[in-house]
């Protein structure tokens, strides 16, 4: 599949050209459309050669169909793509070509006829298009949901997924339907396809020479030739042509998405070549977003990339569809048995993903240092291959982990500044130094981070929290933070008289572990559940928490609930203070726990241990308007915050940015 | 409101078999706190010299001085031997900190923060270490001693910190000659008294431009930088009005009248308990700070807490005039949380047996009551104390 992209690259511009020729005043509006219905959105750029200057924004959903095939003729250069496109619209809107359309159903023959309607639509309905796509779409449910399903099964593996399509599908009213189809579709085509796309790339390469030169020509007489090109380029697909488009769709949309016509729809058309290397540069510089899991098309690239075959989620959560969504049960046995297939992958990295996976190994510290400590390992073992700079090499090699590791759970704050650590160490290290001394040089740099920022600056946040505890004081804690632990063993040991009480909540319960430990200690503790914490706030004078990050404008990121005891506190008066090594800060600002969070297990919330006759919710995926969410993070706004200790001292929550501004560069350095 | 849970009654039960463990809730009485006045013990010798210096007499003051001045000798005797062992080199010259501290603190002008900062600058001058290290733990040791001389001051422990922090933050590693660096350890010393002395000048300036015709301030207690701003401002011609708070019970509020009356500004008393009454005309509340600590919030006299909170339940903003030898890195959690400061009160009458009085003589004001600070670093909002601190303690 790498193959398509050089082709894209040689192509690109001439596609661009394409997109720019006629829209400029276009861009904004698709821009908009393009939010709610990605797929049909991001085709039309390819598309919109000929309508001139319409904008053509919320029809955008029945061209992108026909679109293809007019523009085709800039397109053939990566035919790959062309066909990514139609992939989309056989996936999801074949019902449409089917209902809205019938004689555009074979898009290659009739490509010519497209260009001229293809105009013609967008004036004429411009408004409604979306709406009209969606009834499109909905009315024909049955039909694509089948389709998909049926992919989705032979693909294998996926057993529940043509249910949930279906469901979705009979559902689909709604965009959040809609988009749910998508998916499924993408699913299912993107493997089922692959095999066929492969067949079609030596004839794109043909079809690319002819398109250059085609494309040199006039740009009228080009567009029609090379539709032309496409179609016969696309014709000895053979008996699935329809298919191999689908195959490839995937990849466009996406593409498209970062393209220039969304960027700076000034940019003239002329520009169509020079245009492109400044884009790809801006594009280096932005940061690349977080993934947006509700984004089709970045999904369907990165499984692509997935070691794992991955499970489509049912029944997501509204607000929280682009989160990853929790897929570890399925997982498990699947990672196990690809041992032997990844090669890359150092056993002791793969150990601790399993560990990840399995939630034997959960806390940010713990992660962050069992994380490290296999980094350690792999580094001792690794040997430059011949012929490549170990800087480069190594940085790959800890990026190929750090990717097995998100796959087995999505990274903590706490890990992502580390391997930023880590990373920044191997770019620093001077290129004359011998191998083995670089090992040596980055095992010790490892070593020194958990040494320094993790233990040590427990050590110093205990000694500062240690003189916040007087005697006869009743502390709180909620769950099971490893800091707040050794805190109050310290502080008993050091002979201060004090009760805890610790709150905990289902479907965890880490707070018994910890409740196990003090009372083995000889500490008085009482335990409770988070719905008590409104009785039992009252005579509580210190709530001690622990934290996955503090962000810069003074939220902390921690277990969920943590807002809710911070809240409570606040309400009583009883200060907050939170115990955070200063590795975990992070300049991010986030505002609520929505944007970015990590989700659990769903079904762990519908069953009550030890309760056999509360099984109402046993088959709850099957329930299509039932949604279980499971939250593994909250935010806990600044104002519930009285302190945070870390190992610099103690701080008002306001003081964050100062520490990540005045230490950042410290702590990548060392 | 809220009924007690069954939790409670262990508590009380832990209680009961140690006895030295006690209610948080309940003000316990312990060996820090005494519930009768005494005035012989636990009483803050930084509240004594404050009074001494508003020279307010109430009529057990001159028992009160003696006993301070009993206690200075008591802590000066306690540390004579640690003296002589800190200060071993310079025992020669009988060079003692705190003579030369409380020489400075008797200045009037002078405050106690300053008058440490000076004191630790002589320590210096007449210091015989030959190395850089030796001098360096000579100066800890005086700062040290300074410090324990009166813990329950903010400002001499603050400014003592500083002034280390300022003096030896350049590590003078870089002068090879001893001398070279003395020489300029004893400048850099200098001038930090030197800034330390134009403070309430700097911050006189930066203050006096909220004040605005026709406005009505509420000072509570007395502060010479805030009175400082208002001089400052009168002289300006600007018209405006003070209240003053009573300032029980060194009547702080008498003194500062005074003063304003005699710069034409037309004051008005008010008892303590009045605040809430009188805040419906005030335009903004002044207060000075006996320490700012790191969260932003201010240690000061008792009864600054309770105006903030009636202002800000008003919407009146509160300014703060404080020097920035005051930032402590201190951060209490609330009133309890701070090394009680003692200052007995009289009341006039003899006070029956069984009877306990709070005599703590400052509290704590949280941030989030405070609109800005007027400090010499420039006119600051509570959460850049925090940053200050930040950049110059780590």
């Amino acid at each position: 599949m790498d193959n398509r992209w050089p082709s894209r690259t040689v192509s690109d511009p001439k596609v661009r050209q394409v997109g720019f020729v006629t829209p400029g005043a276009a861009p904004p509006a698709r821009y908009l459309s393009e939010v709610p219905t990605t797929a049909a959105a991001s085709s039309p750029p390819s598309g919109e050669p000929a309508p001139p200057a319409i904008s053509i924004s919320p029809v955008m959903i029945p061209p992108p169909r026909h679109s293809p095939s007019p523009s085709a003729p800039l397109a053939v250069p990566n035919p790959a793509r062309r066909e990514s496109l139609q992939i989309q619209v056989g996936g999801y809107n074949p019902p449409e070509v089917l209902l809205g359309s019938p004689p555009l159903t074979s898009p290659s023959s009739r490509m010519d006829d497209a260009v001229s309607q293809f105009s013609e639509d967008p004036s004429m309905s411009p408004c409604d298009g979306r709406s009209g796509a969606a009834k499109v779409a909905s009315s024909f449910p049955g039909s694509s949901g089948e389709m998909m399903v049926m992919k989705a099964g032979t693909v294998g593996g996926g057993s529940n997924t043509p249910k949930s399509s279906w469901t979705t599908a009979s559902v689909a009213k709604t965009r959040p339907g809609i988009q749910e189809k998508e998916r499924e579709a993408f699913v299912g085509t993107q493997n089922d396809w692959a095999g066929a796309s492969k067949t079609l790339k030596e004839k794109t390469t043909k079809a690319e020479r002819r398109a250059l030169q085609e494309a040199q020509r006039a740009a009228k007489a080009a567009a029609k030739e090379s539709g032309a090109g496409v179609k016969l380029s696309a014709a000895p697909g053979g008996a699935v042509p329809a298919n191999t488009k689908q195959g490839k769709v995937v990849k466009s949309p996406a593409q498209k998405k970062d393209g220039p016509q969304v960027a700076n729809p000034s940019v003239s058309s002329e520009k169509k070549v020079v245009d492109r290397p400044p884009e790809k540069d801006r594009k280096k510089d932005i940061p690349p977003p977080r993934m947006q899991f509700d984004d089709i098309h970045r999904v369907e690239k990165a499984k692509r990339r997935a070691l794992v075959y991955q499970f489509e989620a049912k029944n997501r959560v509204e607000l929280f569809r682009h989160l990853p969504q929790y897929i570890h049960g399925t997982q498990l046995p699947d990672l196990e048995t690809k041992f032997f297939q990844l090669d890359p992958m150092h056993p002791s990295v793969y150990k601790v993903g399993l560990q990840y996976l399995s939630g034997n190994i959960s806390g940010g510290n713990a992660r962050c240092i069992a994380m490290f400590l296999a980094f350690r390992e792999a580094i001792r073992d690794y040997s430059t291959p011949p012929e490549k700079a170990l800087v480069r090499d190594l940085t790959a090699k800890i990026s190929s982990y750090v990717s097995f590791l998100i796959e087995c759970r999505p990274l903590s704050i706490s890990m992502g500044n580390a391997i930023r650590f880590l990373k920044n160490r191997i770019a620093k290290l001077p290129d004359t130094m011998p191998e083995s001394e670089v090992k040596s040089s980055l095992q010790s740099d490892i070593d020194r981070f958990i040494n320094e920022k993790i233990v040590i600056a427990d050590k110093a946040i205990i000694r500062h929290a240690v003189t916040k505890i007087r005697d006869g004081d009743v502390l709180l804690t909620y769950g099971s933070p490893c800091v707040v632990e050794m805190l109050l063993v310290y502080a008993h040991e050091v002979g201060k008289q004090f009760r805890v009480v610790i709150v905990d909540s289902r479907p965890k319960l880490e707070g018994q572990v910890l409740l196990h430990r003090l009372v083995a200690k000889g500490i008085s503790c009482t335990y409770t559940h988070v719905n008590a914490i409104s009785y039992i706030m009252h005579e509580v004078t210190r709530v001690f928490l622990g934290a996955a990050s503090v962000l810069s404008n003074g939220t902390v990121y921690s277990r969920v609930g943590t807002a809710c005891v911070a809240m409570v506190a606040n309400a009583f008066q009883v200060p907050v203070l939170i115990c955070c090594e200063a590795y975990k800060f992070h300049e991010r600002v986030q505002l609520d726990s929505i944007c970015s969070n990590e989700l659990g297990d769903p079904d762990v919330i519908s069953k009550v241990p030890g309760r056999k006759d509360l099984n109402h919710l046993d088959n709850w995926a099957d329930t299509e308007n039932l949604q279980l969410l499971n939250l593994t993070y909250d935010a806990t706004p600044s104002d519930f915050v009285s302190m945070i200790i870390t190992d610099y001292g103690m701080l008002p929550p306001s003081s964050v940015p100062v520490i990540v501004r005045e230490y950042r560069r410290e702590n990548l350095w060392i | 409101m809220w009924g007690r849970s069954a939790s409670f009654l262990l508590d009380k039960r832990l209680r009961d078999q140690h006895p030295s463990l006690s209610s948080p809730s309940s003000s316990s009485p312990d060996s820090t706190m005494d519930p009768n006045p005494n005035p012989n013990h636990g009483v803050s010798a930084y509240y004594q010299t404050r009074a001494e210096h508003h020279a307010i007499v109430s009529s057990d003051w001159l028992a009160q001085a003696q006993a301070a001045v009993d206690r200075e000798g008591d802590t000066a005797l306690m540390e004579g031997p640690h003296a002589s062992a800190a200060v071993s080199l310079s025992a020669s010259k009988h060079f003692s900190v705190i003579d030369e501290f409380n020489y400075w603190r008797k200045k009037p002008d002078l405050a106690e923060a300053v008058a440490a900062i000076m004191a630790l600058a002589a320590v210096i001058r007449s210091c015989e270490a030959t190395t850089m290290m030796e001098l360096e733990i000579e100066l800890k040791k005086a700062s040290d001693m300074l410090k324990s001389w009166d813990t329950t001051s903010i400002s001499l422990s603050a400014g003592c910190d500083l002034f280390m922090r300022y003096v030896t933050r350049t590590s003078a590693v870089e002068y090879e000659d001893f001398h070279a660096a003395k020489l300029r350890l004893i400048e850099r010393g200098e001038k930090f008294g030197e800034i330390s002395m134009k403070a309430r000048r700097t911050i006189a300036m930066l203050g006096q431009d909220f004040v605005f015709d026709g406005c009505t301030i509420l000072v509570h207690g007395f502060s010479r930088v805030v009175l400082e701003v208002l001089k400052l401002a009168a002289s300006n011609r600007k018209l405006f009005r003070i209240f003053c708070t009573e300032g029980r019970p060194d009547k702080t509020g008498l003194r500062l009248s005074k003063e304003l009356a005699a710069l034409g500004v037309p004051v008005k008393l008010l008892i303590d308990s009045a605040v809430a009454y009188a805040m419906d005309e005030v335009d903004m509340v002044f207060v000075g700070a006996d320490g700012v600590v790191e969260s932003g919030g201010i240690i000061n006299m008792m009864g600054t807490y309770q105006t903030a909170l009636v202002a800000h339940s008003m919407n009146k903003p509160v300014y703060v005039a404080a020097e920035s030898y005051k930032f402590a890195r201190l951060y209490p959690l609330d009133q309890k949380d701070l090394e009680p400061a003692l200052h007995p009160i009289d009341f006039g009458v003899p006070i029956p047996s069984g009877v306990e009085v709070e005599t703590s003589a400052r509290d704590y004001t949280p941030p989030q009551y405070l609109t800005l600070l007027f400090t010499d670093l420039g006119v600051l909002t509570p959460s850049v104390v925090s940053d200050e601190l930040i950049q110059l303690y780590l």
